[in-house]
């Protein structure tokens, strides 16, 4: 087994009793926790029957969240449909602009948790939503840059532009403070004007800081910026830089700036002098913030290679000797260094939700800047955790539709996982089960649509709605459940004498063919409508034929010669005199095998008595009919 | 497409409904109800698009659903629909049947009455699935197979039809007054006459083909005897109950299962359907002498069939133009409305030019500029 990374952290459980020994189950998102019987050395106190939930991940839960995961899995599943075919300039486009629509998700959440988070009256809430916001900006921070560096992979002269908007975007305090001065009397004498003026000219903004302050103009007008659509190349921009560079330096010289303390600290800024930014450390507030500016004012023409460099010399010194650095710093600092598995694996330990490392990995795996990467399980990292978070999502009772689409996306494990999970979700309504079983048809899971069916079957049948139970087993073209639904019915029909739900059985159409004991109901309930109408003949024609066609159960043949009986007894003959041989041949087949069967099983002798009673007054009928037929039919028309 | 917004409000949405306006006044709708399902809690809620008459509307953040209210639900929302202007009825997947009272000042629900047990079976509970009413009538239908009418302000139930049907009947909706059609899950239209005391439907139609089961129903506004089923199988069936029992015509709207499908009240020659499918179509025929629309009695397998022909002004046909005629050429129009890859669309429902749907995934869309 492989070495832990990081110190597990403890959870305390707070119901159970001191010193007794807990048991567990793990679940797919949770471990079930409970108390056992042995006792420690110090246990006290009798056993406790609860079970607790330890859960991990609280965040699915959370109202607002729960939009990012849902906006989430529409961009998800907008991004497994990008073809193929298109060139690769269009795509690297695509891809960038479905970064930043992820980014845009989670801006919107982290402003409505804020909010909350300010205008609620609960301490505790307040805690939990600010919490969520500060990992949120974390999250955020992290993807930006992952964009920039991996899915933009902007060259030498863009990259450092692309910083430059980085650190702006997540340093927005400066506008406010700069509406702040200007909306003052004097903004010249406020007392946070030069930290603005400052702040700007460390985010690369001169055009606002010439706006704050005319001196400096020239020098800050004059700074060369990359300008990546135009023509000039970038040995070009090197040159100009360096002469704008030395006139910097040169002004520095002359004490141009001697009798404005300010300007000459902006001046060393423009210079690119460490001290100087390092004594501003205020106003950068972070080591990435001192890391692009120092790059932008020291080296613009920064190649992405180099970028490892200076961040790891940039964290170093930003850092004062006694404070260590932060996760957050280290997944940063591995970005850097375009360590992509270093900065996924260390964001899987620092988060308790993978949804952050799912969604990126999935996108720069689109980007194809994973190395195929097997994991000892045989799926891919992608894949890995994919799955994995779907399967967090699948335990929650409402998110589980969206882990579907996840699991499609997952060629090796995705349907395996599915088929395994979607049994399990609780289906209370009858609504919910369709749409379980569009799912699993969808994806031709047939195991799951009969088990599914047969549930649903199963309790409608316990409740006597045996038109809900045929209809769930003609959707799982269950045969055998149809063949049960009919035995129902007939049992009915034999106790009560008439049938019950004569609306499902005169509607059975072509349903009918699912079972031979549904053919069979429907027949007989026909020949019923049949004697009913005063149709005769044909009604013996029906009854005649469910015998000999062996559609009838055995069992049955019974109650269906009693039902010829009124036939044979009518004063028209109605079975001609082949039909009666046909009739007196079932019986004497059912008498044989009643006889056989009756040395077995013991039957009071009043049962016997009806059933020689039966046999007996069936024999003389089929006998005075087979006469009469015979008469009939040798008779010669004159 | 571009008039729609997209919320989401972090539950899943199993019905929405507008507020009634009333008719005299020209006013677009402005607040609608939403019921959630699947939640561990489950609501319903109040929300307002603050439709006040204004007619220039191109800033589309300005339609954003607000939440006025929302009050604790039992149990998953199967159907709902308003009572009155100020009371909504919804149907509980516990059986319960709730009336719930929207305080305009305060902006608050509370219970007003609730039947807790309406529905069930005798060891467990039986959801109920559809409602209709007709302020102060109030019937139900449920997968107990029963049909329930309550009245809005009385204790007790009026009439219960026991064992009406052997399967779920998953919607209802009136014919007339005194008469009901209920459709089933064996793919039955029962229609139900009050007046009369037994317990027997007055007439029973059917699809001579496969028992598809049918979950929603919908009645012409203006010709009673027109009404529109949605089943299974995703197909759009137009029905004549006067004459005979199969239906008029059959249309493939959608793969998956069809829920809801609703005529616009006033415009009807537009229809709107939602299905599982995550897909919202608006259909629209056109009337004109030349007795339109689709092949009779067979199935119409393209989505979109528009005749070249425009259509001639003047004379308008007496026979509905969603019933056939005998002209091949089709004059139906259907336009997806939401974008697609949604999951499965839920609920929809319309009111003068606005269009509101919730969806599994969590999100409601409005649309105030449908084309009618």
């Amino acid at each position: 087994m492989e070495e832990v990374d990081v110190e597990p952290t403890v959870t305390n459980i707070p119901a159970a009793s001191d010193g007794k020994h807990l048991g567990f189950a793990w679940g797919p998102g949770d471990i079930l926790v409970y108390e056992t019987l042995y006792k420690g050395s110090d246990a006290k106190g009798s056993g406790c029957s609860f079970i607790h939930e330890v859960r991990k991940d609280e965040d699915i839960y959370s109202p607002i969240l729960r939009k990012l995961f849902n906006e989430s899995h529409h961009i998800f599943v907008g991004l497994q449909t990008i073809r193929e075919d298109l060139p690769s300039k269009n795509k690297k486009n695509q891809f960038v602009s479905i970064s930043k629509n992820y980014r845009s998700v989670i801006r919107a959440c982290m402003e409505e948790l804020q909010q909350v988070a300010v205008s609620t009256k609960e301490a505790a809430v307040a805690t939990q939503y600010g919490n969520q916001v500060s990992i949120l900006l974390a999250i955020e921070l992290i993807w930006n840059l992952c964009e920039v560096l991996f899915i933009d992979a902007a060259p030498a002269g863009s990259l450092l532009l692309h910083l430059l908007d980085w650190v702006r975007l997540h340093k927005a305090d400066v506008d406010e403070k700069a509406r702040e001065v200007l909306q003052s009397e004097s903004p010249a004498e406020h007392r946070d004007y030069w930290d603005v003026v400052v702040s700007y000219v460390l985010q690369g903004r001169l055009e606002e800081a010439r706006s704050m302050y005319k001196l400096i103009d020239t020098l800050l007008s004059r700074m060369p910026f990359y300008n990546p659509g135009g023509n000039q190349t970038l040995t070009e921009f090197d040159v100009k830089w360096r002469h704008w560079h030395d006139e910097v330096n040169r002004c520095l010289q002359d004490n141009s700036f001697a009798s404005n303390r300010h300007l000459e600290i902006i001046c060393k800024i423009l210079a690119g002098d460490e001290d100087t930014l390092l004594e501003h450390k205020e106003l950068l507030s972070t080591w990435y913030h001192f890391l692009v500016t120092r790059l932008l004012f020291s080296h613009p023409t920064v190649k992405p290679t180099e970028l490892h460099y200076y961040a790891q010399s940039c964290l170093t010194m930003f850092l004062d000797s006694r404070s260590v650095p932060e996760p957050l710093d280290n997944i940063l600092l591995a970005a850097f260094e375009f360590d992509i598995h270093q900065v996924i694996k260390d964001c899987s330990i620092a988060l308790n939700n993978w949804w952050f490392v799912a969604h990126l990995t999935d996108l720069l795996d689109h980007c194809k800047l994973l190395q195929s990467h097997n994991l000892h399980f045989g799926s891919n990292l992608r894949e890995f955790l994919l799955l994995e978070y779907a399967s967090g999502l699948f335990t929650h009772h409402s998110l589980w539709q969206l882990a579907v689409d996840y699991f499609d996306h997952c060629p090796e494990f995705g349907h395996v996982y599915l088929e395994l999970q979607i049994e399990r979700v609780p289906l209370d309504t009858e609504r919910k089960a369709l749409k379980v079983l569009r799912i699993c048809d969808q994806r031709q899971m047939s195991e799951q649509v009969r088990s599914i069916c047969k549930i649903m079957a199963m309790r409608a049948l316990r409740n006597n709605r045996l038109g809900s139970a045929l209809s769930w087993s003609i959707r799982a073209k269950d045969a055998a459940f149809a063949t049960l639904i009919s035995e129902r019915f007939l049992q009915d029909y034999c106790t009560r004498g008439t049938f019950s739900d004569l609306d499902l059985i005169d509607n059975l159409g072509p349903a009918m063919l699912l079972s031979d004991r549904l053919t069979f109901l429907g027949k007989y309930r026909e020949f019923h409508k049949l004697y009913g109408e005063k149709r005769f003949g044909e009604a013996a024609k029906l009854l005649l034929s469910l015998m000999t066609a062996k559609i009838a159960p055995r069992s049955f043949w019974m109650t269906l010669l009693t039902d010829a009986l009124p036939l044979l007894e009518q004063k028209e003959v109605i079975f001609s005199a082949d039909q009666t041989h046909e009739l007196m041949f079932c019986l004497e087949e059912l008498t044989s095998c009643l006889n056989a069967s009756a040395l077995g099983s013991p039957k009071t002798s009043q049962d016997e008595d009806i059933e020689l009673t039966k046999v007996e007054l069936l024999r003389l009928s089929l006998a005075r009919n087979l006469a009469m037929a015979i008469i009939k039919e040798g008779t010669v028309e004159a | 497409m571009e008039n729609i917004n997209a919320k989401y409000v972090s539950q899943k949405i199993s019905k929405t409904r507008w507020r009634l306006v009333s008719h005299a006044s020209l006013q677009q709708p402005d607040v609608f109800a939403t019921g959630s399902w699947d939640n561990e809690v489950n609501k319903i809620s109040f929300w307002s698009i603050g439709n006040h008459g204004s007619s220039d509307m191109d800033d589309g953040f300005e339609g954003d659903p607000q939440l006025l209210c929302e009050h604790k639900h039992d149990g998953d929302v199967l159907d709902l629909q308003f009572l009155d202007q100020d009371r909504i009825v919804t149907t509980s997947s516990t059986g319960a049947v709730t009336i719930f009272r929207l305080h305009q000042n305060s902006q608050t629900i509370s219970v007003a009455q609730r039947w807790p047990r309406a529905h069930g079976f005798p060891c467990e509970n039986a959801p109920c699935t559809g409602v209709v009413c007709s302020s102060p009538e109030i019937v139900t239908v449920g997968e107990d197979g029963k049909i329930i009418v309550f009245r809005a302000d009385q204790e007790g139930v009026i009439r219960v039809i026991e064992n009406a049907d052997s399967s779920t009947i998953h919607a209802v909706t009136y014919l007339r007054t005194t008469e009901i059609l209920t459709v089933n899950s064996i793919g039955q239209l029962k229609l139900w006459d009050f007046r009369q005391q037994s317990n027997a439907p007055s007439q029973i139609l059917s699809l001579s083909g496969d028992r598809v089961p049918l979950h929603c129903v919908d009645r012409h506004p203006n010709q009673q005897h027109i009404v529109a089923t949605g089943g299974q199988d995703g197909m759009l069936c137009v029905w004549d109950v006067r004459q005979g029992s199969t239906p008029f015509s059959l249309m493939e709207a959608h793969s998956a299962e069809m829920w809801e499908v609703r005529f616009h009240p006033t415009n009807p020659d537009h229809l709107f359907t939602c299905s599982e499918d995550g897909s919202l179509l608006h259909w629209e025929t056109s009337t004109s002498s030349d007795m339109p629309s689709f092949l009779q009695g067979g199935r119409n397998n393209s989505m979109i069939s528009r005749s070249a022909m425009a259509p001639a002004g003047g004379n308008q046909s007496l026979i509905n133009a969603w019933l056939s005629g005998d002209s091949s050429k089709g004059r139906l129009e259907t336009t997806h409305m939401l974008p697609s890859q949604t999951l499965s669309v839920n609920s929809l429902d319309v009111l003068g030019q606005c269009l509101v749907c919730g969806t599994d995934g969590e999100a409601i869309f409005v649309n105030r500029q449908v084309p009618v």
